[in-house]
């Protein structure tokens, strides 16, 4: 019948799914039924998904939800919410890591790092304390020492092989 | 509204039965199956039986550890438990291979609707058993993962002040937190001294020793005692406090003390030396870890990448921390910027190293200045003490002090002023700033010291004059007849009218205690007056005042590293010195560490501003380090020649009656230890066996330092082949082409 694949789902991902589901819901109880046998569409606006506890004060929540929703605009629904979760959770390889880490870090989404990316990463992750020059050299410092292929800008391979380096990646 | 919400409540608990009853229907189905595969293998084996019952073991205490779906794995461990063993096999190697697919599944990035559909049409059939195991394996990982970071969050959060500390650090920087980190250890260092000089020392002769009042030296002397309790002279040290274990003149010189036979001039001595070998090995351990941990460390090749794309914590749910978090993440991109710039600069060498001399030179000059003035006006002071204090004025008599103080005040200013030529990296400036403050400081040292001899020769001239006195006392007690023992009744004295001697060592103890006081005071007062008084001020008067306060003259203070690192090493230069001669040291400065430790936090948080160029601290603190040690050795070197040259006093002190302190050690090995120890003693202090033996010491040091050379260079050569392979790898991922997934 289809019950081997209902017992799948809700067993092994029955304790996740069920916190996971309802902290969803809970941005929205009027928006989000609690029968999802049907496989409603129902997607959450940003601005919630922004004001949860987690988010609320990272300062790349914004691209975080664009890379997990399925329109690029931050409007999740449950799976992708699901999805975003289970990478940034700690049971996740690293290899996965950095490569949704590649895609929140570039900003106009056309697959490389270039200084631009760098330098809005930079002062989102400064509050903006730091000066131009400061802003500058930095991001030059950057791409001198990962970038491998001389092109300018980082690549998905520039960024894996610098990353997997560091010390503290894995939160 | 009402009728709405209990019908909301009522349609919610209906959903709720209902999917309780599919749960129920979906774990009939499960044992249902599970029947049916038994009923079809039925193949045991004793030899296998074993295997079954451990796995029922391992079962139990696993779902023993689960908390969420209890009833499901009871059910789980009936039916394991039910198995066959080949069935367990068979289970077993299906775990694995589902294990794998699921991670191989876990590491692709597609959108989780992908995910499911891919692994649902891989497991077309299944054994329900499987994924009851791999459930189990699954939240048994994740819940051994959240201990281990429970018990680490645990782990820091017992070490002291440590959210303080990373406060100030992601505010101030690196080098002020360093200053925080170096009062922490020092309270450790401290919290050790004072158990040893408390517990074996004044708890043994409170408890166990003569009672105040039982003995001379014990009891305050008649003609003091009317104002023994006045405020005055016990913040003096005086009255009371003088007689009592906080100093030396109060121990007794009994050999054993109390049913436990304590040793307590043994213990004294032991204890005096104990602390001073406790603190050189602190000290030369501390710094040979710090050597090691900077020589390893240095893998720097992705700072600036790693510093942009690791730093912000994604556990961070609080906003004060992620202001905190924002603050130190511009604090050490700040730093980082400033060690790029001062590696990039490139200028005139020659320009540079003229400068440099000339401000050495000139630094020097003023230090001899200073010295000589220092010399000149404690030969005066010398000189108005033998002519008599009385005929001078206020200035004569506190010249020394005042000196002392001008010099520490303008001296630094004129260092800093003449630092700017030199032009160093900040972290360097520091540290030269550093040196030359300390160079001024013994200047400080040496007066004290001096002084310091000089009254103890003054005590004990007088002490002579008190010995002569003291038979004709007798004599005057018996009357005129000449004290004989055998016929004389034992005329009964209260100990307070017997004429003491001046217990030179307590004076001593009592010297270093008002120091410590006082400097304590002048720190703390300055602190409120100079930081805080400042800032507030500048904050109130702002408003009303011709020119910004906040951002030219005077506005708020920066932390002064230097200065607060310089008095902390010569505070506990102090403690060295006066911990023999007065016990309760070690516990008055365990006090005003953690006074201090609270008072300078609260006063960095609230009235100091980073400084200009935030920079990083040399995370080995082995500057400091070495100044402790050198400090150190220069403040048991005094004590040291007290104890083995000047005879303790005649009738106070653990020593009295000896005629050097270090007999009580000749005492006990005589008395205490059995015969032959002392004859092998007598052999092993004979010059023939000491001199070979030194000379061995000498060898052996001569090859350590050797061999740790030799290893140094043969870790720098791997470290650089470790570089060059990585290198040629880079150079081969660059050149290869490009594997696409």
């Amino acid at each position: 019948m289809g019950n081997k694949q209902t017992i799948f789902t809700s067993q092994q991902l029955d304790a996740y799914q069920v916190r996971l589901f309802h902290r969803y819901r809970d941005l929205a109880p009027q928006l989000v039924p609690l029968d999802y046998t049907n496989q409603p569409e129902v997607r959450l606006p940003y601005e919630l998904i922004g004001s949860m506890p987690e988010l609320k004060d990272n300062p790349f929540r914004q691209r975080i939800a664009e890379v997990f929703s399925e329109d690029g605009e931050g409007n999740m629904t449950l799976d992708d919410f699901l999805d975003m979760f289970s990478v940034l959770s700690e049971m996740a390889p690293r290899d996965l890591k950095a490569y949704y880490a590649f895609k929140i870090y570039d900003f106009n989404n056309d697959d490389f790092i270039c200084k631009s990316d760098l330098e809005k990463t930079l002062n989102k992750l400064t509050r903006n304390e730091l000066t131009e020059d400061e802003v500058r050299m930095v991001c030059e410092k950057v791409i001198d020492e990962a970038d491998l292929d001389n092109d300018g800008r980082l690549s998905l391979e520039d960024f894996q092989h610098m990353i997997v380096r560091a010390p503290d990646f894995l939160r | 509204m009402n009728s709405a919400f209990t019908t909301w409540k009522w349609r919610k608990t209906l959903r709720e039965v209902r999917r309780s009853r599919q749960q129920l229907q979906r774990r009939e189905q499960l044992r249902w199956t599970l029947k049916e595969q038994r009923r079809n293998m039925r193949n045991a084996t004793k030899q296998q039986g074993k295997r079954v019952r451990n796995m029922k073991k391992e079962s139990e205490s696993k779902s023993e550890s689960d908390s969420a779906p209890e009833s499901k794995d009871n059910q789980a461990v009936g039916v394991l438990g039910s198995l066959t063993p080949e069935e367990l096999e068979k289970l077993k190697e299906a775990v694995d291979e589902r294990k794998k697919l699921i991670a191989t599944m876990r590491g692709k990035p597609w959108p989780m609707k992908k995910k499911l559909v891919v692994l649902s049409c891989v497991l077309s059939q299944g054994v329900t058993g499987v994924f009851i195991i791999s459930f189990l394996y699954y939240s048994n990982c994740q819940k051994w993962m959240k201990f281990q970071r429970d018990f680490e969050n645990f782990k820091t959060a017992c070490i002291p002040w440590e959210m303080k500390i990373k406060e100030i650090e992601s505010h101030f920087g690196s080098s002020v937190a360093s200053y925080f980190i170096f009062l922490r250890w020092m309270y450790g260092i401290n919290m050790i001294l004072f158990g040893l000089t408390f517990g074996l020392v004044m708890v043994p002769e409170a408890l166990m020793g003569k009672p105040y009042g039982s003995i001379p030296r014990k009891t305050v002397p008649r003609e003091e005692e009317a104002s023994a309790m006045n405020f005055a002279i016990l913040w003096d040290f005086g009255g009371y406090a003088k007689y009592s274990v906080l100093f030396y003149g109060y121990y007794n010189s009994q050999r054993a003390i109390g049913w436990l036979k304590f040793r307590l001039p043994l213990s004294y001595f032991l204890v005096g030396v104990g602390t001073v070998a406790y603190s050189y090995m602190v000290v030369i351990r501390t710094m040979a870890r710090n050597a090691n941990e900077e020589g390893g460390g240095d893998d720097t090749s992705f700072n600036f990448s790693w510093k942009t794309f690791t730093s912000w914590d994604y556990l961070i749910g609080n906003p004060e921390t992620a202001d905190n978090k924002f603050a130190s993440i511009t604090t050490s991109f700040k730093e980082a910027i400033v060690e790029e710039q001062e590696s990039r600069k490139d200028d005139n060498i020659h320009l540079t190293r003229f400068l440099r001399v000339l401000a050495n030179f000139l630094v020097l000059c003023c230090l001899a200045g200073s010295g000589y003035l220092i010399y000149f006006v404690v030969r005066r002071s010398q000189k108005f003490a033998l002519l008599g204090l009385e005929n001078y004025g206020w200035w004569e008599r506190n010249e020394v002090n005042m000196v002392m103080s001008l010099l520490g005040m303008f001296c630094p200013m004129l260092f800093d002023v003449i630092s700017t030529l030199e032009n160093y990296h900040p972290r360097v400036a520091l540290q030269w700033q550093l040196g030359r403050i300390f160079a001024l400081f013994l200047g400080n040292l040496y007066t004290f010291i001096i002084a310091l001899m000089d009254a103890i020769q003054l005590k004990r001239a007088e002490e002579e004059i008190v010995k002569k006195n003291m038979t004709i006392w007798q004599a005057n007690l018996y009357n005129g007849t000449v004290p004989d023992n055998s016929t004389a009744p034992p005329i009964t004295v209260h100990p307070a009218d017997i004429p003491r001697g001046p217990c030179w060592e307590t004076m001593v103890g009592q010297e270093f205690v008002r120091l410590i006081i006082s400097d304590t005071m002048t720190t703390y007062i300055t602190l409120l007056i100079g930081d805080f008084l400042r800032a507030v001020l500048v904050r109130f008067l702002n408003n009303c005042w011709c020119w910004d306060l906040e951002y030219g003259f005077p506005s708020y203070s920066e932390f002064d590293v230097s200065g607060n690192v310089l008095g902390l090493i010569f505070n506990q230069g102090m403690i060295w010195m006066g911990a023999f001669y007065a016990p309760c040291l070690p516990a008055l400065n365990l006090l005003r560490l953690h006074v201090s430790m609270y008072l300078q936090c609260w006063a960095v948080m609230c009235c100091n501003v980073p400084q200009e160029r935030v920079f990083k601290a040399s995370g080995s603190n082995n500057f400091y380090m070495a100044m402790l040690l050198v400090i150190l050795f220069l403040s048991t070197l005094p004590a040291i020649y007290t104890i083995v040259s000047i005879p303790p006093s005649f009738d106070c002190g653990p020593f009295s009656g000896k005629t050097r302190m270090f007999d009580v050690i000749q005492e006990t090995l005589e008395s205490d230890f059995p015969a032959w120890f002392g004859k092998m003693f007598s052999y092993a202090s004979n010059p023939g066996l000491v001199l070979p033996f030194l000379l061995l010491l000498v060898l052996a040091i001569y090859y350590l330092q050797s061999t740790s050379k030799t290893y140094k260079r043969v870790n720098m050569e791997l470290k650089k082949k470790l570089q060059t392979v990585s290198w040629e790898v880079q150079m081969y991922v660059q050149m290869s082409p490009t594997v696409n997934d």
